[in-house]
């Protein structure tokens, strides 16, 4: 990880919210992982400053905090887009056309796997199967999944997140 | 062919996340029987129904309770896998979305045969919108009286909880899942100590699959004969099988244990689409053997599967086309492992490097016959030495393949270009 995106800072307001569901699990490591879902959800990423409060709330070092948070795909130091796009790369996805799939949504978005639009709207990932292969190639934008996909189904539903119509 | 619904047969029922509506279908009439038993009783069932574990291994259910039940200590705890990671499986979403209590009713079956009052589903990230349906359900069962304080009016008290996973395959390795659990890296732990004695914060633990789970309450409501009626003798009941890849009909099917993999393919699910040809079949997910089509007439039950030297798994049936190349889906499989191996131990996280790098080389037609060798040897030092069963399964689908298509390999290596695995089409 580069340290200049851990570094990414965190606005005060966002970091009292932060701050007030950490310290509701004091001492309850086991309770990490819930607060830094929660956390996630209202932060731009999970970054020094971030972890710097949760260490502090919770009661743990903040090096434990950054060594879980890398740990997890679906957790981020780096800002992601408002859409994460999960798409699938596993076997019974591979042998339906996934990779065209990929390549359509790359090509529109104008990023590489890994990458974050520059207007800060979509990010695109590979991921191991969703468990949708019935419905494979599948992909999942946040929280909804899509599926029997191919070049030109993928270009009508990206348009449609372009243009927030959904 | 017809399926036997065992564990689907509530799959069409509207609402089961209602313990009402649950309860108007036969739902917790095993766990009202369970209540009457004690702890030992409750696992001599459990031996006589002969119920072996659905997430991969097969190990007997009753065994793994019975470790607990003889470990020291006042708190223990259940613990359901929902992680369902093994590429190609949905099985267990359909039973968590379809009937969440027949899940719950196992657990709290398993809780009064070792004492336990807590009970803990990990459920995998990507499977986060069952999570607000899962509470629900779990909140009409409390509302209920069958879960909480002095369950359905007996002595035994027990709940369950809800935990997130964040997208790490290895997490539903069992002890990786209790660390994670915990608030830590998802690392799977040295053994021993076992989780029977040592698993979840330390406490005695049982561990078990979703769809292991949801076999119990049946078996205490119909007996242990109705269960050893179905399915084969050493594999009693049925199975969840998940059918992907180039087949007309996919999805999710429940058959009896012994059922032929041939006819699963050809008739539940209408054999290969757009009128190509068989190339190959996967079972047991990425971790899986890989077949040729003059192998798949045989039973599917645990041990069959095993003894040709594959894994029933979790019941995943990856068939494949000949628009593929069996190196191409290898290469697939080791691209997953080597993205998800936790790098805690060196076989795996450098073994399956190199075994990618290997079949990437020969795929592209720059290998030579040692290459090959060196991959069956990596692959039996990682048999041998990894650390968890991520390390120890990675080179399943290398060993099967090149066992059952040395002649793909070969072809290969004669520089042919192989334009079905060209590295375009590989991912990344
Ligand atoms: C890398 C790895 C991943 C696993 N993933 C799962 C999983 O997603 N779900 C599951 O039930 N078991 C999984 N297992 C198997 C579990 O460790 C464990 O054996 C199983 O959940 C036991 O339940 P059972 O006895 O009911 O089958 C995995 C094992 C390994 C080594
Ligand atoms: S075998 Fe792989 S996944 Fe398992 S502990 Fe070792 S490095 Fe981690
Ligand atoms: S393989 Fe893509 S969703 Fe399962």
């Amino acid at each position: 990880m580069h340290q200049s995106q851990y570094s990414f800072t965190t606005s005060p307001s966002a970091l009292v919210q932060v701050a007030e569901i950490a310290s509701r699990y004091k001492g309850r490591q086991d309770k990490l992982m819930d607060v830094i879902i929660a956390v996630q959800k209202i932060v731009p990423s999970l970054a020094e400053d971030v972890a710097a409060v949760i260490a502090r709330e919770m009661g743990l070092s903040q090096n434990h905090v950054y060594s879980f948070v890398t740990f997890y795909e679906y957790l981020s130091v780096q800002p992601r887009g408002k859409y994460m796009i999960r798409m699938c790369s596993s076997a019974p996805c591979h042998v339906r056309g996934a990779k065209d799939v990929m390549d359509t949504i790359t090509e529109m978005l104008g990023i590489k796997i890994g990458e974050t639009t520059p207007d800060n709207r979509f990010t695109v990932e590979t991921c191991p199967c969703l468990g949708i292969c019935d419905i494979s190639p599948a992909i999942m934008i946040n929280d909804k999944v899509y599926g029997d996909l191919d070049p030109e189904r993928a270009r009508e539903l990206i348009k449609k997140y372009i243009r927030e119509d959904i | 062919m017809e399926e036997t619904r065992v564990l689907l047969r509530n799959k069409d029922v509207a609402n089961m996340v209602d313990v009402a509506v649950s309860m108007e279908h036969g739902g917790y009439v095993g766990l009202r029987n369970a209540l009457l038993m004690d702890g030992a009783q409750v696992i001599e069932t459990l031996r006589d129904s002969g119920l072996r574990g659905r997430g991969g291994a097969g190990f007997p259910t009753w065994m793994k309770i019975k470790f607990a039940y003889d470990a020291g200590g006042t708190s223990k705890v259940v613990v359901c896998n929902a992680d369902e990671g093994e590429p190609g499986t949905s099985k267990d979403r359909i039973l968590l979305s379809t009937d969440p209590h027949s899940i719950f009713e196992g657990m709290a079956i398993v809780g009064k045969a070792i004492g336990a009052g807590r009970g803990f589903i990990y459920l995998r990230a990507e499977y986060s919108y069952l999570f607000p349906i899962l509470e629900n359900a779990l909140d009409s069962a409390r509302k209920s009286g069958i879960l909480g304080k002095n369950i359905l009016g007996s002595d035994f008290s027990f709940d369950i909880e809800m935990r997130s996973g964040a997208g790490a395959y290895v997490c539903g390795e069992e002890t990786a899942l209790f660390e994670s659990i915990e608030g830590k890296r998802g690392e799977p732990r040295t053994r021993p100590p076992y989780p029977g004695t040592y698993g979840l914060f330390g406490l005695p633990t049982v561990l078990n699959n979703v769809e292991t789970l949801a076999n119990i309450g049946p078996i205490f409501a119909n007996g242990v004969d109705w269960f050893r009626s179905i399915g084969s003798e050493n594999s009693p009941g049925t199975k969840l099988f998940t059918v992907t890849g180039n087949v007309h009909r996919r999805g999710v099917f429940e058959f009896p244990m012994g059922t032929n993999l041939k006819d699963i393919i050809y008739e539940v699910c209408g054999g290969i689409a757009g009128g190509k040809e068989l190339l190959a079949v996967q079972t047991g997910g990425a971790s899986g053997a890989i077949i040729r089509p003059s192998q798949i007439d045989i039973p599917l039950d645990i041990d069959h599967v095993a003894s040709s030297g594959g894994r029933l798994g979790c019941g995943t049936i990856f068939v494949i086309d000949d628009s593929n190349c069996v190196l191409d889906i290898v290469k697939n499989t080791l691209e997953f492992f080597t993205n998800e191996s936790c790098g805690k131990c060196i076989p795996c996280r450098e073994g399956g490097v190199q075994l990618l790098k290997l079949i990437k080389k020969i795929s592209e037609g720059r290998g030579s016959v040692i290459d090959i060798d060196t991959m069956m040897d990596l692959s039996n030092t990682m048999r041998e030495t990894a650390l968890c069963g991520l390390g120890h399964s990675t080179p399943v689908p290398v060993l099967t393949s090149i066992a059952n298509f040395r002649d793909s390999y070969d072809r290969h290596l004669d520089k042919d270009p192989c334009s079905k695995c060209s590295p375009e089409r590989g991912l990344k």
